[in-house]
């Protein structure tokens, strides 16, 4: 077994009286813009002549475009400019290996709701109505929905990449000798799941507004999670150097996952800006959010499971089928995220993994909060509660005896850093009374318990280099004033709020004291975007550099005027003293002043890197991460037995963070994570059906709109008792991990299991809706199986694994049947990072 | 077949009153009253997230009621009370609700929270002392996607005990 590394040594664990902004429940920095309504979201921006976009989108699932005719839309009053793809040609997306994506289809569609043509005119509804005027005739090509169709028709392909067919991609894994593993098993268990889709429904509908700045550059603002990204999509398909080009992302009205890609949208209103000359505007209606999608894959799952008697694990074999959409977005990742974080809760001597991607002509499926693992958590979850009560253990007992612990590395090599699963599931037990509830409840009321784990950053940019992931700028002036620069974006998690706290705690100062400039690429330093739970950790350590690298020059200058060593000066209450007398100072502004006259102008930069990970074989880039959250649930539920209707009146939650920068708002990310969980679990669904045959026969989404697509309200929300873990965690800036995507997945399995205890009967698939809980139950009527769910995983033809041996095996991360990728990393930490988290 | 709209023809006037000032708009008579604040009067900080009366974003109260203001036509506003957003505060000040809101993260991305905020200056105006059912309900129809609501709830609450000390000290 690998041994702990370096033991924590961060100054987060020093004295915790010293913290005087960390830690603390705290107003966030951008409350007062939000409570007046003044924060400025992209569809609030309003330019002088500024024209409006609308989108021509295909009625069609999939088709080819035989021609466009634009001349009357062209020639309507008040019309513009009409775009079509032989505007846009070059393809894009997000995954460097997968550019599949055109603004403006050239010539074959694969959803309803792809995008043909846009209008560009002097008010929206001239937009729309020149929309009418267009024609496109269509050539209708067979239609995939799901992907069982789509291997078994290999043509028409959706795509002209990919594995194969109608495949976009085919992934095998094996981490020791998994036959062997189920082999030395006292019991094998095989269950077969299906996770539905879902959308991120953020509130905010997307929108941009792009403008030709009066010396020709081209500028953005848009909603959007990843400006980096933007950036590099927009370069590429307009062809302009990335130095002429700004890309400023408006604070985002939600987005869950649901604006980290580079939209169509967004390249088209920026082409017509140039070619216009003059600013144009685009807001999506709330069925055009439904199109664009990127949300949740549904998932087809087969999970294998060796166990010994006293519940230990001895293999897993996990089989992923993933429908994904039209396109790959963020899909390659996706896929291996599926199969990334079973060993990284629990310990998994020997893991094979078999994850297969297909395109389908529905909306492209992407990253939603928890992004490819919160389907197979649901699986694995609920398969434990299987095995728990076959082998007479207590769900609870069974995950702590199996629970992963800190500085392990595990089968796929990950390295863990601190974990607290296991203190998780004991505060949980207690806290919800689990003891005296576990199938002693009454008839119709039941609970159920659910773990998980996510990671804090992913440790691989999108883009492979050896460039920093974030970086942060401070700029100093004579005021006493502190501007912070960074690429960071404000999704309303308070990314803005985590790095005001931390300057501000390390200069002495308040949060309010510091001004942000985030998410704009032409004033700060490029973060890589909000996705992946990455800011804090990431930005956060570089926003400690660069504050810690100014309070080293200030600290210098301000020595000699008190007359004491450097280390001897504290700063706090924005005053920098002598810790010996603390009468003996000065303001931080002299502090300031003090400096600038002797260095020059102030101001200092500060960036991050994830130390290299220990997963060297192909695919192995998905997953890691500088360390894991961990989160245990306990959820309890009252089904009726008549008409199936689930109500939850309690949920017990405890999260492993490190530390909470500011509880205020890590409770509301946990809170709103059990929230959206609870709406996967109960409700949500991205469904689609087929118009009949003599109407088109089209595969259209079944209910693109906010009051069909039903999501929790305020009525439907239970009580939730919040616990933190906090052991600060040696990766995370003052010890931080991630909080806005770990604790949403424990939900779904916990509601499933307690719906089993409440009425004893199994849903293996989620949404967990009445209809499919009296389905259950007449099974169990008829003395048939009590379950809900799939019965079969199809063949698919996967492709021999890489076979991984595990650390226990002797293996060094790379595969042993294929050629070594790259050179074993360097040691974890940096002497950089060690002087500055020292100091 | 379409026909030429008068899309940009601002023929309709309205008078009434917003954010207690006497205002004066012309408008396309199409036009919603969402629309009408936040394009010809620039008045932003009421939202929108389905222009279909389904997400509660974009609530105002119209005479001190909370109506969606996606469905209702500017037009129809003659002569009336309108508050938003940016009416809420005074004399400089916050209004407690929105230093609750502030105060206790019942503002995350801050979409909603607009139309949030009028429904439960509503519901104060109307019941100073609300349950927290009384306060899911009036809520109901404002869907958030961040915060799970929780705190929401608690912000009011907060903001019901300020209100009651102010006046009990005034």
């Amino acid at each position: 077994m690998p041994q702990p590394t370096d033991p924590p040594e961060t100054k987060s664990n020093g004295n915790e009286g010293d913290l005087r902004v960390i830690g603390r429940p705290r107003r966030r920095v951008d409350a007062r813009a939000k409570v007046t309504g003044q924060t400025r979201f992209a569809d609030d921006i309003s330019l002088p002549r500024m024209a409006h976009c609308k989108l021509l989108r295909s009625p069609h699932p999939h088709a080819r475009i035989r021609s466009i005719d634009i001349s009357r839309a062209a020639a309507y009053p008040g019309v513009y400019l009409v775009l079509t793809g032989k505007d846009l040609p070059i393809e894009y997306g997000i995954l460097p290996v997968s550019q599949d994506e055109q603004a403006l289809c050239l010539d074959h569609v694969r959803h309803v709701g792809d995008p043909v043509a846009a209008v560009i005119a002097r008010e929206e509804l001239i937009a729309f109505e020149g929309l009418d005027l267009i024609q496109v005739d269509y050539e209708l090509l067979t239609t995939i929905s799901d992907p069982e169709e789509a291997l078994a028709t290999p043509t028409p392909r959706i795509h002209d990449y990919g594995d194969e067919g109608n495949i976009h991609k085919r992934v095998a894994l094996e981490f020791g000798n998994v036959d062997q593993g189920f082999a030395e098993a006292d019991e094998i268990f095989e269950d077969t799941f299906f996770y539905q889709g879902s959308t991120h429904l953020p509130i905010e509908q997307h929108a941009s507004v792009a403008t030709k700045d009066p010396d020709g550059k081209l500028t953005i603002w848009t909603s959007t999670q990843t400006p980096h990204y933007l950036h590099r999509a927009l370069a590429k398909v307009l062809e302009m150097p990335p130095a002429h080009i700004r890309v400023i992302a408006t604070p985002n009205g939600g987005g869950f996952g649901g604006k980290s890609d580079p939209f169509n949208h967004e390249i088209v209103v920026a082409k017509a800006a140039l070619l216009l000359d003059r600013p144009v505007k685009i807001c999506l209606t709330r069925e055009e959010v439904f199109y664009c999608h990127r949300g949740r894959h549904p998932v087809l799952m087969n999970f294998k499971t060796g166990v010994k008697k006293d519940g230990s694990l001895t293999a897993m074999h996990l089989q992923t089928l993933i429908d994904g959409g039209a396109y790959g977005s963020y899909g390659v990742a996706s896929t291996f995220y599926t199969g990334a974080l079973q060993t990284t809760t629990y310990h998994v001597p020997r893991y094979r993994f078999q994850g297969c991607r297909t395109f389908t002509n529905k909306p492209p499926c992407g990253p939603k909060r928890g992004h490819g693992t919160v389907q197979p958590r649901f699986g694995q979850e609920v398969q434990l509660d299987k095995i728990a009560e076959k082998l007479q253990i207590d769900p609870a007992d069974l995950r702590l005896r199996i629970a992963e612990s800190s500085n392990r590395v595990t089968a796929n090599f990950f390295r863990l850093s601190t974990v607290n699963l296991a203190e998780c599931i004991r505060r949980i037990v207690k806290s919800s009374g689990w003891r005296d509830k576990f199938r002693k409840l009454p008839e119709g009321r039941g609970i159920g318990l659910a773990c998980s784990a996510y990671l804090t950053g992913a440790g691989l940019p999108i883009y492979w280099n050896k460039m920093p992931h974030s970086g942060v700028q401070l700029k100093f002036d004579r005021g006493g004033g502190v501007t912070l620069f960074c690429g960071a974006t404000e999704i309303g998690q308070g990314s803005d709020d985590v790095l005001a706290s931390i300057v501000a705690e390390v200069l002495g100062l308040d949060t309010f004291d510091i001004r942000l400039y985030t998410g704009d690429t032409d004033l700060g330093p490029v973060d890589l975007g909000s996705y992946s739970s990455r800011v804090t950790i990431m930005a956060g350590n570089a926003a400690l550099q660069a504050a810690e690298r100014a309070k080293s020059l200030l600290a210098e200058a301000v020595a000699e005027r008190v007359g004491v060593p450097p280390e001897r000066l504290r700063f706090a209450g924005k005053r920098v003293f002598d810790s010996a007398a603390p009468e003996n100072s000065v303001t931080f502004q002299e502090a300031v002043c003090l400096a600038e006259a002797r260095f020059g102008t102030i101001g200092t930069v500060g960036s991050y890197t994830p130390p290299k990970s220990a997963a060297l074989y192909k695919g192995g880039g998905v997953g890691p991460s500088p360390t894991y959250s961990y989160t245990a649930a306990v959820v309890e539920v009252a089904v009726n037995p008549v008409t199936g209707w689930i109500t939850v009146p309690k949920i017990w939650i405890a999260h492993d963070i490190g530390r909470a920068l500011n509880p205020t708002l890590v409770r509301g990310q946990i809170e709103g994570s059990v929230y959206m969980g609870l709406g996967e679990a109960l409700m949500e669904e991205q469904e689609f059906r087929r118009l009949p045959k003599k109407l088109s026969h089209a595969l259209v989404h079944k209910f693109p709109s906010i009051l069909e697509y039903k999501s929790p309200t305020s009525l439907d929300m239970p009580e939730v008792f919040t616990e933190l873990v906090e052991e600060p965690d040696p990766q995370g800036p003052f010890g931080a991990k991630e909080v806005g995507q770990g604790p949403l997945l424990p939900i779904m399995p916990a509601v499933a299991n307690a719906v089993y205890d409440a009425v004893g009967v199994r849903i293996d698939e989620v949404p967990i809706t009445p209809e499919k809980i009296m389905k259950a139950l007449a099974e169990k009527k008829a003395g048939r199986a009590p379950r809900f769910g799939p019965s079969h995983f199809p063949h698919v033809d996967w492709p021999e694994a890489l076979r991984v041996p595990p650390p226990w095996e002797g293996g060094d991360g790379n595969a042993i049947n294929d050629a070594p990728r790259r050179a074993k990393p360097a040691p974890q930490r940096t002497p950089e990072k060690d002087k500055v988290l020292s100091s | 077949m379409v026909t030429i709209s008068p899309a940009s023809q601002r023929t309709a006037q309205l008078r009434f009153t917003l954010n207690g000032e006497q205002t004066d708009v012309s408008f396309a008579p199409y036009k919603t009253l969402l629309e009408v604040l936040r394009e010809d009067l620039n008045h932003t900080g009421t939202k929108h997230g389905c222009e279909l009366g389904e997400c509660g974003a974009c609530a105002v109260l119209l005479d001190g009621k909370p109506v969606l203001s996606c469905l209702l036509l500017a037009l129809e506003c003659s002569g009336r009370d309108v508050l938003t957003v940016e009416g809420l505060g005074s004399d400089g000040q916050l209004h407690p609700l929105q230093e609750a809101f502030a105060d206790l993260g019942a503002a995350q991305c801050g979409y909603c929270t607009p139309a949030i905020l009028v429904t439960a200056k509503a519901l104060l105006d109307q019941n100073p002392h609300p349950t927290r059912d009384q306060i899911r309900e009036a809520l109901s129809g404002n869907l958030c996607r961040c915060t799970g609501y929780l705190q929401i709830f608690e912000a009011v609450e907060a903001a019901v005990l300020e209100i009651a000390s102010h006046n009990k000290s005034a």
